[in-house]
């Protein structure tokens, strides 16, 4: 495999990935689309460390970095969702409009 | 020139300034709101001390000076500075008209606070009128010992508001606010070209200190650049503006509004005479400039002739006086434009008609004031026969009117003579013209005299008139004795200026001819109003006979209405209101406009903020997808 066939699943991922994010009506849908896009973005360091600098491990380390910021990232986000449950009893981001005006 | 020795006086000669100044400061904001008398009593006894301070300094200055005047600048501090280069200085010059005119301004105003006491006795806005004359005191004497234009400028500025603020003191009467602002907005249109006047002197010369500016080097740097003159005649319409030189003379009659003692300090005898101290001050410059100096002679020749016409027909007695200020400022004026540095006679004797001006004119308006404090009118046709029921006031009145017609051996007799005797050599027009108007000057002087003074009373006022109270003859004594001496004194030793005067004798010729011509305007005047019976009648068949002249003349030339007309129905029709009209619309709509499209623009914004995240994140791809076109199509 060359690195086009993998920077072309990246770039699929990442772009299913918003894609969840901005049709999802579930915020659980779109955590889970965030967490597509991490992924895109670990593979896409694990590929350029192989293609681009071999001898080095920095892609992979951050590669690792991303895995553990998105174990966090889902905690918090799902402990928001967990209280905004509570409060409004749905997770239905298009009901989510104070901010308007 | 040798550093000269230091008295205590001159080193401290801020002093003068100062004192009236916190006494304005002390009367104004704390002892008037408690005491009226206080504040009277204080402002009174700040420009005592500020009087001694300056006869202290005269005489210390002349112990000094010896022959030839010196020109010293005793204290001066910096005040303002713009760049290391362009600095303003506060100071103060002594030479000898700066030191005459300190000691003529605190003798005149320290008398005018005296009277005042007993004069507005009981008036409301008693402690604010004492604090405005302190306050304008103050300004004169800063104007009067300058050391540069710039501070001159500030303190003429500061001169006009404090007339101002005393013309208009009876600011619920309307006929007095007119005059205020009439007052300000003409000295103030003048300043206007006295303001580029010094722009264009202290740009071309790069001073703005009178003593470098007498500099010779100056004067040809300045004829270098052609604008000598212009400049001159800029800073001489400024000086019009102050002195009520025609055509700017139409505020000074209406001034007469203010209360009579602040005629008399400010409308007479000092502030009106700060344009003649101008070009006195300039005169160094003036002497090289022949065309500046030819148009304030013509100019103050014909205020003189044209005012003393007008005198001769007003009722008011305080119209008359301004009239005639008007009429000795002319004197003045064309006096210093008819001299030259060969022949500076004309310089000394406008100096020295100023002085006696000061005090024989302020003897008149106080006199006057006492008449109208008793009679209650200002139109001379209702008073008369006051010489019984108000003696002292009547003896003072006479002398000042014998005075300023230029009868020996009252002081305008020896500087009308003066001013005669200049105008002798070389120009016949002046001359022949200041005797005409030394004569009609004694005709409508006697005229109020006899009217007011001789004959019967005429309405039931005056007869009930009584004299005055002993503070206000207090001053008017004063300023007769004044009036009596202060001829004799010999000035041309003591302000002089370019080549040094012969010690200047009595002409024969040119003193008979002048003293013919004021008996024969005050003949023709005991004829017409003086006999006891029917004066009113023979000045009517005279006047029924002039017919329009007279109707001309009693309306001042209608000046006021041509004013009125170029102002209201030209400049405020075709000037003012077009440019009303492009503020309001052009320059205001435009504000409003931009402010009215923020709105709509921020409107439109509105309908994208739906609160709907998943828009938000819509847009952000779009941005991000959009800017990284950009970047590519630019970049890569």
């Amino acid at each position: 495999m060359t690195i086009m066939n993998w920077l072309q699943l990246t770039l699929l991922l990442f772009s299913i990935g918003i894609y969840g994010i901005l049709t999802r009506r579930s915020a659980v849908g779109i955590l889970i689309s965030v967490e597509l896009m991490l992924n895109a973005g670990a593979i896409n360091f694990v590929v350029f460390n192989k293609y681009v600098a071999a001898h080095q491990v920095s892609g992979q380390v951050m590669s690792i970095f991303v895995i553990a910021l998105a174990a966090a990232e889902v905690m918090i986000g799902l402990a928001i969702l967990i209280m905004i449950f509570r409060q409004r009893r749905s997770v239905d981001v298009t009901k989510m409009d104070t901010l308007k005006n | 020139m040798q550093p000269p020795v230091m008295t205590f006086m001159l080193e401290n000669s801020w002093v003068i300034a100062a004192v009236p100044f916190f006494s304005f400061l002390l009367v104004g904001l704390f002892i008037r709101p408690y005491s009226d008398k206080w504040a009277g009593l204080v402002a009174t006894s700040a420009l005592f001390i500020s009087m001694l301070a300056s006869y202290l300094l005269a005489w210390d200055y002349l112990q000094i000076s010896g022959a030839a005047p010196q020109v010293l600048v005793p204290w001066s501090v910096e005040w303002l500075q713009f760049i290391p280069k362009i600095s303003v200085h506060m100071g103060v010059l002594i030479d000898p008209i700066s030191v005459m005119m300190m000691t003529v301004v605190t003798t005149v105003s320290f008398l005018v606070h005296v009277y005042s006491i007993g004069y507005m006795h009981g008036e409301n806005g008693y402690g604010r009128y004492f604090t405005y004359l302190n306050l304008f005191t103050f300004s004169m004497l800063g104007l009067v010992s300058s050391t540069n234009i710039f501070q001159m400028y500030v303190f003429w500025e500061l001169v006009g508001v404090s007339s101002f603020l005393l013309i208009g003191f009876y600011y619920k009467k309307p006929a007095a606010v007119a005059a205020a602002k009439k007052a300000f907005i003409v000295t103030r249109f003048a300043d206007l070209g006295f303001l580029i006047g010094i722009l264009i002197l202290a740009g071309t010369s790069q001073t703005i200190y009178f003593t470098s500016l007498s500099q010779p080097e100056v004067v040809s740097q300045l004829n270098e650049f052609g604008v000598l003159n212009l400049a001159l005649l800029l800073i001489f319409m400024g000086a019009a503006g102050k002195s009520a030189m025609f055509p700017l003379h139409i505020w000074l009659p209406d001034a007469m509004e203010g209360p009579t003692p602040v005629s008399a300090l400010i409308h007479a005898a000092t502030m009106v005479v700060a344009g003649v101290y101008l070009v006195a001050r300039m005169f160094p410059l003036y002497s090289q400039a022949t065309y500046a100096l030819e148009v304030v002679a013509f100019v103050g020749l014909f205020t003189s002739a044209f005012a003393a016409i007008i005198a001769c027909t007003q009722d008011d007695i305080k119209r008359v006086l301004a009239f005639s200020t008007l009429s000795q400022l002319g004197y003045m004026m064309f006096s210093l434009g008819i001299a030259t540095l060969r022949e500076p006679l004309g310089y000394t004797a406008s100096m020295f008609h100023l002085y006696n001006h000061a005090f024989f004119k302020a003897l008149l308006f106080l006199g006057a004031g006492a008449v109208i404090h008793a009679v209650h009118t200002n139109n001379i046709w209702e008073m008369g026969g006051l010489r019984k029921k108000m003696p002292i006031t009547h003896i003072t009145f006479l002398i000042a009117v014998l005075a300023i017609s230029g009868i020996w051996p009252f002081s305008g007799f020896f500087s009308k003579d003066e001013i005669l005797v200049a105008s002798l050599h070389g120009h016949p027009i002046h001359f022949i013209g200041g005797l005409i108007v030394a004569g009609i000057t004694a005709f409508y002087m006697s005229r109020i005299y006899f009217l007011t003074f001789l004959g019967n009373s005429r309405t039931e006022a005056s007869s009930h008139a009584h004299e005055a109270s002993p503070v206000m003859l207090f001053s008017l004594v004063v300023l007769a004795a004044f009036s009596c001496v202060t001829g004799f004194i010999p000035f041309s030793h003591y302000v002089s200026i370019g080549q040094p005067l012969e010690h200047s004798r009595i002409n024969l010729l040119v003193a008979i001819s002048g003293t013919l011509m004021a008996l024969i305007g005050i003949f023709s005047s005991w004829i017409i109003y003086g006999s006891s019976s029917g004066s009113a009648k023979r000045s009517d068949v005279i006047a029924r006979r002039l017919g329009a002249i007279y109707s001309l003349i009693k309306n001042k030339f209608y000046f006021d209405e041509i004013y009125q007309f170029v102002t209201h129905k030209i400049i405020f029709k075709f000037i003012a209101s077009p440019i009303a009209w492009f503020d309001r619309k052009v320059v205001d709509g435009g504000v409003n406009l931009s402010g009215w499209s923020a709105r709509k623009v921020g409107e439109g914004f509105l309908s994208m903020q739906t609160g709907q995240l998943q828009t938000y994140g819509v847009w952000f791809v779009i941005g991000t997808i959009v800017t990284f076109f950009l970047f590519w199509a630019t970049v890569g």
